[in-house]
């Protein structure tokens, strides 16, 4: 194979260099069909401000597979290639790994030229549950040893038989590696993780297992706090689980973890999709005390908003009120705004964190939402609510989708159906506009969830060295 | 005079090698910049430094001091440098046609600088790059010595010699690997900034094969001579 002679102008040692880069041309969005019976896909969107295409879905490869349910995804190889460590310099940020978390197969696209992306390679199932024993595959980082790949499900039918974790795959082959924990401690269930490259530590997070979000979200296991509700705290390189926070169980469904990007911070995020007690969505701030030991506190909250019950979906009547549903948070490079996309209201809220323990609320967009339904700028609907949020390197521009999860949507959202993506522009001084000129209505029968940005952006690339 | 002039062009490659190993982003000088970025402190680069010049070391002396040991099989003297230098060639070859980088380097903890150097010069095969070159000194500080005593000198002797020489050989190499290293991570450090990282890291994989071959065929040709 032969190798470039110099790193891919994409990797950048430090997230300030990130920053300064060119900005995105492209956008990768990810399609899940509207239901198990439909192909998902991958869209391309010309994001390149003078084209005569700008903000279009320029190109689609569907899978011939159905049922697969794309969800997140990511890159082959990101910033962390120039790890003074491990370097892996002279690989290209040329293939997205999209697994279908409820197939369990992964596909590998080929987007070198996003205008003629293509699949490159397809991971049957049966290869994962044989080489890893668990299922369902889910978040992507590329990392030291390779590319990790997280999982919601263990082995068995329904992914409960054993705990669900994460395997590592060969950044050049993609070959299945195995599993990647020597000692995973309390950790029963997963969604998320990252880390911190040269601290040398990971953060994983848990949403449920696959009876609990397969069919939709489960009633009963949420009121009585059976979802994912810790966070952990691992020895990346020695494969170890060091410490688990126990958020407490009414912090239902911890989700996306966000970790500063400079490397030298120890701290970062842990959205929280809804507290049992009383409908709030939460954001933690997790980070590494004086003693060496890691602590969580709670830093953020948004209130639910009452609502007549009869304009409430049936999973919510018994409650009159619409809850945030903080569903994704994403950080900006320089690792000052949070965003955070409340699904249930129908919000995006950006939040000032230059003081990680005491955010301050920046901007706030209202768009979609239960109940509520706020039009885009250009007059038009905008189905369910805020949710995948992704932010361009430079941190000017936030993209969102609308959907969720397919089953998941159709609880909170039965009348509606279809994918859309928006764009909203930072002011100088934080504070957030819905852009009129950019909205996207994907394809019929699909929906429309994470979004990667041409070249990185902020939930892909790791750095090795520090923004100075 | 022409044993001269070789002995010297072989601590010039001793010299040379260092020189080279010291300025591949492989061998870890950029793991000195990150660690005073990382401690927010100058010192840590010299201190990072010092624990790579000192797992260079170790991994060279590792390999030398094995062909040390069997050097007092004077009658095989031949022999061993062939082999020597068929290993290195086969190294050289091995990378070339597996250029991948070994996963367990990326299992190191990065605090642990001197063990990652050790590792990484044992890993690429710079260590074995010098042994063909210290073969040859060997060789030719024995020729110069006495010729009468060649053949029956005490192989105690001709090996705490060749022991010398090996350290000697690992230190001189070391030095300049540090110190070349060390300019280019003072510079980054001091004056290019970061964006130089991604700019100058080529990929000296095959380049780095190639040199292996080389040095393995000198080693090669050399014994024949």
């Amino acid at each position: 194979m032969n190798k470039p002679m110099k790193p891919d102008p994409t990797f950048h040692a430090s997230p300030k260099l990130a920053m300064q880069a060119p900005v995105e041309n492209f956008a990768f969005t990810i399609m899940l069909g509207k239901d198990a019976s439909q192909h998902d896909g991958l869209a391309v969107i010309d994001l390149r401000k003078d084209s005569q295409t700008y903000g279009e879905i320029v190109h689609q490869v569907m899978v011939p597979t159905t049922g697969d349910e794309f969800h997140h995804f990511g890159w082959n190889a990101c910033s962390s290639s120039l790890s003074p460590l491990s370097g892996h310099a002279f690989l290209e940020r040329r293939y997205l790994i999209v697994p279908g978390i409820r197939s369990s197969r992964i596909y590998i696209f080929d987007v070198k030229e996003p205008l003629e992306a293509k699949i490159h390679k397809v991971i049957e199932p049966e290869e994962v549950f044989a080489k890893t024993g668990y299922s369902r595959p889910h978040t992507i980082h590329c990392g030291p040893e390779g590319i990790y790949v997280s999982t919601l499900g263990g082995s068995g039918e329904d992914g409960t038989e054993s705990p669900p974790g994460i395997f590592i795959m060969d950044c050049e082959t993609f070959d299945i590696i195995g599993r990647y924990e020597m000692d995973r401690g309390q950790q029963d269930k997963h969604y998320d993780f990252w880390w911190n490259l040269p601290q040398d530590y990971m953060v994983s997070s848990e949403w449920g297992l696959p009876p609990q979000f397969e069919n939709g979200v489960v009633p009963e296991d949420l009121l009585s706090n059976k979802y994912g509700h810790s966070i952990h705290f691992w020895d990346l390189r020695a494969r170890k689980n060091i410490q688990t926070i126990d958020l407490g169980e009414n912090y239902q469904m911890a989700l996306e973890i966000r970790p500063a990007h400079d490397p030298t911070k120890s701290y970062g995020f842990c959205g929280v999709v809804v507290d049992t007690t009383n409908l709030q969505g939460a954001i933690f701030t997790w980070w590494r005390g004086d003693d060496n030991t890691w602590q969580a506190k709670k830093v953020i909250t948004i209130d639910p908003r009452p609502e007549d019950p009869e304009n409430l979906p049936d999973l919510l009547k018994g409650f009159s009120a619409v809850p945030p549903l903080v569903t994704d948070i994403d950080l900006s490079l320089d690792d000052k705004y949070l965003y955070v996309a409340c699904w249930g209201l129908g919000e995006m809220h950006q939040y000032d964190v230059s003081d990680p323990f005491n955010p301050v609320l920046a901007g706030k967009v209202e768009l979609g939402g239960i109940a509520r339904e706020t039009n885009h700028p250009n007059g038009k609907e905008f189905l369910y609510g805020p949710q995948m949020v992704e932010v361009s390197r430079d941190g000017k521009r936030v993209y969102w989708t609308n959907s969720l999860y397919s089953t998941w949507d159709d609880q909170f959202y039965p009348h509606q159906e279809g994918g859309q993506m928006v764009m909203a522009n930072v002011g100088e001084n934080g504070g957030l506009t819905l852009d009129p000129n950019f909205y996207i209505n994907f394809p019929e029968n699909t929906r429309a969830h994470q979004i990667r940005l041409e070249g990185g952006d902020c939930s892909t690339d790791s750095f090795c060295y520090p923004s100075v | 005079m022409m044993e001269y002039t070789s002995l010297t062009a072989l601590w010039w490659a001793v010299i040379f090698s260092g020189v080279y190993h010291g300025l591949n982003p492989g061998m870890g000088w950029p793991l000195a910049v990150s660690a005073a970025l990382m401690e927010q402190k100058f010192s840590a680069l010299p201190k990072a430094l010092l624990l790579l010049a000192v797992g260079h070391l170790v991994a060279m002396i590792a390999i030398l001091a094995p062909f040390t040991m069997m050097i007092w099989l004077i009658e095989k003297e031949y022999q061993i440098r062939i082999g020597a230098s068929l290993i290195v060639i086969g190294m050289g070859i091995y990378l070339l046609i597996n250029p991948k980088h070994p996963r367990y380097l990326a299992r190191v903890h990065p605090a642990k600088l001197g063990l990652w150097s050790f590792l990484s010069a044992l890993a690429h095969g710079a260590a074995l790059m010098l042994v063909p070159i210290y073969l040859g000194i060997c060789e030719i500080a024995e020729n110069t010595s006495n010729p009468m005593e060649i053949g029956h000198a005490a192989a105690q002797n001709l090996m705490s010699n060749d022991l010398s020489t090996a350290l000697l050989v690992s230190f001189v190499h070391t030095i300049s690997m540090g110190f070349s290293g060390a300019v280019l991570a003072l510079f980054v450090y001091w004056w290019l900034g970061l964006k130089f990282i991604s700019k100058a890291w080529f990929n000296l994989d095959k380049i780095w094969a190639l040199s292996l071959i080389l040095v393995g065929a000198f080693g090669l040709y050399f014994s024949a001579h």
